[in-house]
């Protein structure tokens, strides 16, 4: 932020005395602060919170986490964006919070922390959804129904969840498409068991595959997916049709019945073609591997149609309503780029963006207090024979001009430290700790409003987009708790200053 | 391209160079992290550390995602090495974005005589088979580039780069990544690809390589490069350096926090009433400061102790670490020296 963008919306916070309410009994110069030119209603004090979040959130559109989560008619939510932005976290906190208010819910987690998985009981790799213990009716008195009168039977949903193993996945298909010796025969080609355990694709067509799987079961009523940590976010939507069009493509047609194009009219380019390629090919790589491709073809030819069908399925599935994607990103600037892009993406194939999640926002409880402000502050502690220990009190407290100013004016309680006779060392230490704590302080508004602009770069760009902000938290989520208090930020919408 | 002979020397030639290792640092420096960590920037930031009195670097990027153009603050890198910056003692650093595809066609060319058939190949879905669907293919290319610009020599004998750093795939997939050449060379039994494939494992697996695992002190990504190290062990490549990335400055110390625990917060109220931020009495401005401040103390408690025990994972790993500073005024052109800075001053260089 810029500092006179910063100036104009929290400097003269302060300096507002009159016209605020206060609270009876406090004798305080400085009443409560208001933002110039924010309407505020009467009678009804905002907090610095309040006023931090309606500053933070101005732009943009909020996004309801809830009202996403409670209507039946959203039965596919998508997590995706980047790697390291906790997709998988807020994919898990979605499910979480959606079976507590009260829906059968599916979670498809790729590669989850493995304490998270622990926790959830999905660290075995069985690629089936296990049900997750410990699920609370954390949404019955929110939602007021009628639940609870329903002979005691809590209102809670279901929650499963499972982890993705891709190579198992492609083993299914290929059990499900193929008569079990020819089954037999294209699980044990090299080349299908190369193809199957991870080429750059693989995981991102099997994360689909899967989706299309759990969405025919029919057994829950919401399926969140995550999606793969890709080379980029963009790679899920474009390997489903890129391995079909390959698998019934007119490469792999040439590869296994060259002989039969051979002789066609009008195709003597692709004869020219063809045999410079299947001899390029076996020069390149081998004739052994070209005959376990040609094997591999030959057997997988029957499934050729089945695996574009499934691939096209899953392509209008997530296009249907009812499916809901949400971009997660964090408030860095290569994240939201990613996002950025994603956006764009999304729009092109008409698939249902809700908006976006922006994960580890900062916050802070002191945001009225300029990060140039604390550093002078903390400053004058650190050296105090700049504070100007014989000021009066409350004298220089009405000009707005020492705000910012590295020198600023004593208080009216200068003085009162000594007066109280604690021993000089102790407030001598008591005053390097509270320069520290300035000092943080500092970072952190440096933080915010470095998020703040990133954030408001996005918003520039795509202001149609919702967006929830979710505030950082100091450690990892391992579990059912941790999730549960990251749903609850995800509904906020808000920091919530601890 | 004027410059593709140079780029793809006869195979011969490039094989039997001999390994030389500059007074014990890699030649080829691949940097892996996972996602969120910073890799890219590191593995920039290193190019330029490695640059320094008169070196010549060459910083390789092979996922696709312009992220050293967008680092650099230039437009989007073609397939060919350019120059894209003055090192401190005037080094150089080159980077290239290596495009598979345009990697094969090169290739063909270059082997085959084949590069005219190109549009042919492409037009059948050769290129795009063998880039992206046929197992491994794609990064053989990928790294088989880096590995030649490794061994490239001019015509006085002497090496082309000095050190090649790779910007590599993240730490879920980097062994695979570096060890497909192995997956393929299991493929495909004879042939050139196969040859190749060996070629490049033996650069990769020597010690004219290192693999270094960019982390963060948080628990997912230590975990990750704890298990990426294991990996990287199983499969006998040469793991370098862990660089620990974004490492917050240490505001308050082990005794401030203890302090934190006891303080009074009048007193607190009163050393901020003192520094001139308003009255410390209850419900003066400098008293209404206390408990967001103490709050925002507490968070960096819950920190500071998190990022203690992530440091001692790392240090179990047995692997000499290095820390990167987070930048204030976060990632740009002029932090990318300051960080280049910070790993010389770590002698990585």
């Amino acid at each position: 932020m810029s500092p006179d963008r910063a100036g104009a919306r929290e400097a003269p916070s302060e300096l507002k005395t009159a016209g605020e309410p206060t609270t009876a009994g406090e004798p305080t110069t400085a009443g409560e602060p208001t933002t110039a030119g924010e309407p505020t209603t009467a009678g009804e004090p905002r907090t610095a919170e309040a006023q931090e979040a309606a500053r933070r959130l101005s732009p943009a559109r909020v996004l309801d986490i809830d009202l996403l989560l409670d209507d039946p008619k959203t039965r596919i939510v998508v997590c995706c964006g980047s790697g390291g932005v906790g997709k998988t976290t807020t994919a898990a906190a979605l499910g979480l919070r959606a079976a507590e208010r009260g829906r059968k819910v599916v979670v498809l987690t790729i590669d989850p922390a493995r304490r998270l998985a622990q926790s959830m009981g999905i660290d075995s790799l069985d690629n089936v959804p296990r049900k997750v213990k410990g699920i609370e009716d954390q949404g019955k008195a929110s939602r007021g129904d009628t639940a609870e009168e329903d002979g005691g039977r809590p209102a809670a949903g279901e929650l499963h969840a499972m982890m993705l193993d891709m190579k198992r996945t492609f083993d299914e298909v290929v059990e499900a498409h193929a008569d079990p010796q020819r089954a037999a025969t294209i699980l044990a080609n090299p080349f299908y068991q190369s193809l199957s355990a991870g080429f750059a694709g693989t995981q991102e067509y099997m994360a689909m595959e899967k989706l299309g799987q759990l969405r025919a079961r029919d057994e829950w009523d919401l399926i969140v997916v995550d999606t793969p940590p890709s080379r980029s976010a963009l790679d899920f939507l474009d390997a489903p049709k890129r391995l079909g069009s390959f698998l019934d493509g007119r490469l792999i047609r040439l590869l296994t019945a060259p002989a039969k194009l051979g002789g066609r009219a009008g195709m003597a380019f692709l004869n020219v073609g063809m045999s410079m390629m299947t001899g390029t090919l076996g020069k390149l790589l081998g004739g052994q591997l070209l005959k376990d491709v040609q094997t591999f073809v030959a057997a997988m030819d029957t499934t050729f149609g089945g695996f574009r069908t499934r691939a096209d399925a899953t392509y209008k599935l997530l296009q249907a309503p009812g499916t809901a994607f949400l971009v997660v990103a964090a408030p860095e600037r290569d994240a939201l780029r990613e996002a950025a892009y994603f956006v764009e993406r999304l729009a092109a194939e008409d698939m249902p963006l809700v908006g976006l999640v922006l994960n580890r926002v900062h916050g802070s409880g002191a945001g009225r207090l300029s990060a140039e402000r604390a550093l002078a502050a903390a400053e004058n502690l650190e050296d105090p024979r700049i504070v100007d220990q014989g000021d009066g009190k409350a004298g220089l407290r009405n000009s707005p001009d020492t705000y910012g100013s590295s020198q600023p004016p004593a208080s009216e309680a200068a003085g009162t430290a000594t007066e109280e006779g604690s021993p000089a060392d102790a407030e001598r230490s008591v005053d390097q700790l509270t320069a520290g704590l300035l000092r943080l302080h500092a970072e952190r508004m440096q933080l915010l409003s470095r998020e703040q602009r990133t954030r408001d770069r996005f918003t520039a760009r795509h202001p149609e987009v919702a967006v929830v902000e979710v505030p950082a938290l100091p450690g990892d989520v391992h579990d059912l708790a941790g999730l549960r208090d990251i749903g609850d930020r995800l509904a906020a919408g808000r920091p919530e200053h601890t | 391209m004027a410059d593709r002979d140079r780029c793809y020397p006869q195979p011969p030639a490039w094989l039997s160079a001999g390994l030389v290792s500059l007074e014990g640092v890699s030649r080829l420096q691949v940097v892996s992290g996972k996602g969120g960590t910073g890799k890219t920037t590191v593995a920039a930031a290193l190019a330029l550390a490695l640059a320094t009195e008169g070196k010549r670097t060459l910083l390789v990027e092979v996922e696709g995602r312009q992220g050293i153009a967008q680092l650099f603050e230039t437009e989007a890198l073609p397939y060919e090495e350019r120059k894209i910056a003055v090192a401190p003692g005037g080094g150089e650093v080159y980077a290239l974005a290596i495009d598979p595809e345009l990697a094969l066609l090169d290739y063909l060319q270059m082997f085959y005589k084949l590069g005219g058939a190109g549009r042919a190949l492409r037009k059948l879905g050769a290129i795009d088979f063998a880039t992206t669907i046929a197992p491994g293919l794609r990064d053989v290319l990928l790294t088989g580039k880096a590995c030649e610009a490794v061994r490239r020599k001019d015509r006085s004998g002497k090496f082309a780069y000095d050190y090649v750093v790779m910007d590599a795939p993240p730490t879920g997939r980097i062994t695979r990544f570096l060890n497909v050449n192995d997956e393929v060379a299991g493929l495909a039994k004879i042939g050139p690809i196969h040859n190749q494939a060996q070629a490049v494992m033996r650069v990769l697996k020597s010690p004219e390589t290192a693999v270094h695992l960019v982390t963060l002190l948080e628990e997912m990504p230590v975990q990750e490069t704890a298990d990426g190290i294991a990996e990287l062990r199983a499969a006998r490549l040469p793991v370098g350096r862990v660089i620990v990335n974004m490492v917050r400055p240490e505001v308050l110390d082990a005794a401030d926090l203890e302090l934190v625990r006891t303080v009074g917060r009048s007193s607190v109220a009163q050393a901020l009433s003192a520094a001139g931020l308003g009255g410390a009495r209850r419900g003066g401005n400098a008293e209404k400061l206390v408990d967001p401040l103490l709050a925002q103390a507490a968070e960096y408690a819950e920190r500071y102790a998190l990022e203690q025990e992530q440091r001692a994972v790392l240090g179990e790993l047995g692997l000499p670490l290095n820390e990167l500073p987070l930048l204030a005024e976060g990632m740009d052109l002029a932090g990318l020296y300051e960080l280049a800075t910070e790993l010389r001053k770590q002698e990585l260089s």
